[in-house]
């Protein structure tokens, strides 16, 4: 299942966001958060904890099952005063929350969070990017290994001269993805792939910003 | 009109290039010392572009200096930096200057240099940059346009002939041989038996190879390299030799070892030449030829 990674910001920055609003409801969210544990229920309470020892007035926290669903509101609505008295809503769920919150409530949303990326979970507590969703997708020809993704330059025709012992050389940590993707298209017996020369990529996939409806009869 | 550095390369005489790197700032001084130095011993200077992914003077304004100096000019290219109409553009601007030879890099990491913030931009890589160049010598942009007035490049690219895995390494080689390189300049090389394996298969190839040399300052600098940069290995019998050079004697060693290795791949006719990176110490150059028994 792919899921919404995320980053807790610097206590700093948060503290910056929430100059002058002394009175603070904090959000978390069952779903992505929750697994990554950057907004379930222990991490709001921890920031609920944390705010008050700052002197904030922490009207109440609530943990959404699913903050990007449009029926979040409803929630929020049914909670009622605690949400009113509050100057801002400290949102700890990625992006699609908070600006779904946002929308639908007149409230100063604040993030606690930075959303790093939409990832696969590979393993226990681990999770990878593996598509950046740009349009034109090239795996058909890459044994199924994103290149644009992968690769930290996004290089499509091979390796950068960065590659070591099957890494990137940005961070031993992470794989090579034209490693990953010679060593598959070998065992696959299609390595003429990986030989032809790729035309430089068509960033025009679907302009920023995204948009997409089902055409109607 | 071929440059002067692809008459060379044509020639079939064992050919030397060297770096000249651009400061940061305006003071143009030392590179400038370099250029004088070096233009007239020669076949070319590569120009390097914002090199590790520092922020310093641009290569193609180092060519041009290069240029206006006397001497023959490589401009490095990296993809890092621009997107395809900006490096067209440079081609365009550099073609119109009389600087006519270009290295096509990818380009490290930003994350690697002192601008980490920046936006990586990586719209084309090395093969498709070499291809760009051929395709404007037709007389076209990228997007099939005329261009009023054409340009004419001898064009390179970068191979690591130690890399590790190698194999994906050399199909990406090829690429940059098929999109129409004339000519390669490899990472530095330091073994020359594993160099020479590499020179049997690349000399199927119709393509000048001009063998990386980085000179050596001292051991623990050596231990350095092997340790950070990628597809370069130092033999411990290099390292134990830098060692063993006398206090204050590292650098006299490391140009000893650097004339030595251009020396065998000149007598041996290993490949097409070579190309002296003395990184910083590009004075030392003249010294590492004459070691050689170049000059």
């Amino acid at each position: 299942m792919i899921r919404s990674i995320t980053q807790l910001k610097p206590a700093e920055e948060i503290e910056r966001l929430l100059d002058g609003m002394g009175r603070v409801f904090i959000i978390g969210c069952g779903t992505c958060v929750t697994l990554t544990q950057t907004g379930g229920m222990p991490e709001v309470e921890a920031m609920k904890n944390e705010l008050s020892e700052k002197g904030k007035v922490v009207t109440g926290t609530t943990v959404v099952p699913v903050a990007c669903d449009n029926l979040t509101i409803d929630i929020l609505n049914d909670i009622q005063s605690p949400v009113k008295q509050a100057d801002a809503l400290l949102i700890m769920t990625c992006a699609y929350g908070v600006q779904t919150i946002g929308h639908q409530i007149n409230k100063t949303v604040i993030p606690a969070l930075n959303t790093l990326f939409i990832g696969k979970e590979s393993g226990a507590g681990q999770f990878n990017e593996v598509c950046k969703q740009c349009g034109t997708c090239v795996i058909g020809e890459t044994g199924g290994i994103c290149p644009v993704t992968a690769c930290h330059k996004g290089l499509v025709n091979g390796p950068c001269g960065g590659t070591n012992n099957g890494k990137c050389e940005i961070d031993a940590n992470k794989d090579c993805a034209w490693t990953s993707i010679y060593n598959r298209l070998s065992e696959l017996g299609r390595l003429d792939s990986m030989r032809t020369y790729q035309k430089p990529r068509n960033h025009l996939g679907e302009p920023s910003p995204g948009k997409f409806e089902i055409p109607m009869e | 009109m071929p440059s002067a550095f692809k008459k060379a390369l044509d020639s079939g005489k064992f050919i030397v290039t060297c770096e000249a790197a651009p400061g940061k700032g305006t003071n143009l001084e030392n590179m400038k010392h370099h250029i004088e130095l070096l233009k007239d011993k020669v076949d070319a200077m590569n120009v390097t572009d914002h090199q590790s992914s520092v922020m310093r003077f641009p290569s193609l304004g180092g060519a041009i200096l290069v240029k206006e100096m006397g001497g023959e000019p490589i401009l490095q290219m990296t993809c890092r930096d621009r997107n395809r109409m900006a490096l067209q553009a440079d081609l365009l601007f550099a073609s119109s200057r009389g600087v006519n030879n270009v290295l096509c890099l990818t380009g490290d990491s930003v994350m690697l240099g002192d601008h980490k913030e920046a936006k990586p931009v990586f719209d084309l890589d090395s093969s498709q940059l070499v291809a760009a160049v051929r395709t404007m010598e037709k007389g076209k942009d990228m997007a099939g346009n005329e261009l009023d007035g054409g340009v004419r490049f001898c064009a390179g690219a970068i191979v690591t002939p130690e890399a590790n895995p190698i194999e994906p390494q050399l199909i990406k080689f090829e690429k940059k041989l098929e999109a129409g390189s004339e000519f390669i300049q490899t990472q530095a090389v330091y073994d020359m038996d594993n160099f020479k394996t590499f020179m049997e298969y690349a000399r199927q190839f119709p393509v000048k190879i001009l063998a990386g040399i980085i000179l050596l300052t001292s051991a623990p600098m050596a231990r350095f390299m092997n340790k950070n940069v990628a597809g370069v290995t130092v033999p411990h019998g290099l390292i134990d030799e830098m060692a063993s050079a006398p206090k204050g004697g590292a650098l006299k060693k490391g140009i000893e070892i650097a004339g030595r290795m251009v020396r065998q791949i000149k007598e041996e006719n290993i490949c097409d030449g070579v190309h002296i990176m003395a990184i910083g110490k590009e004075e030392k150059v003249v010294d590492i030829m004459e070691a050689a028994g170049l000059l």
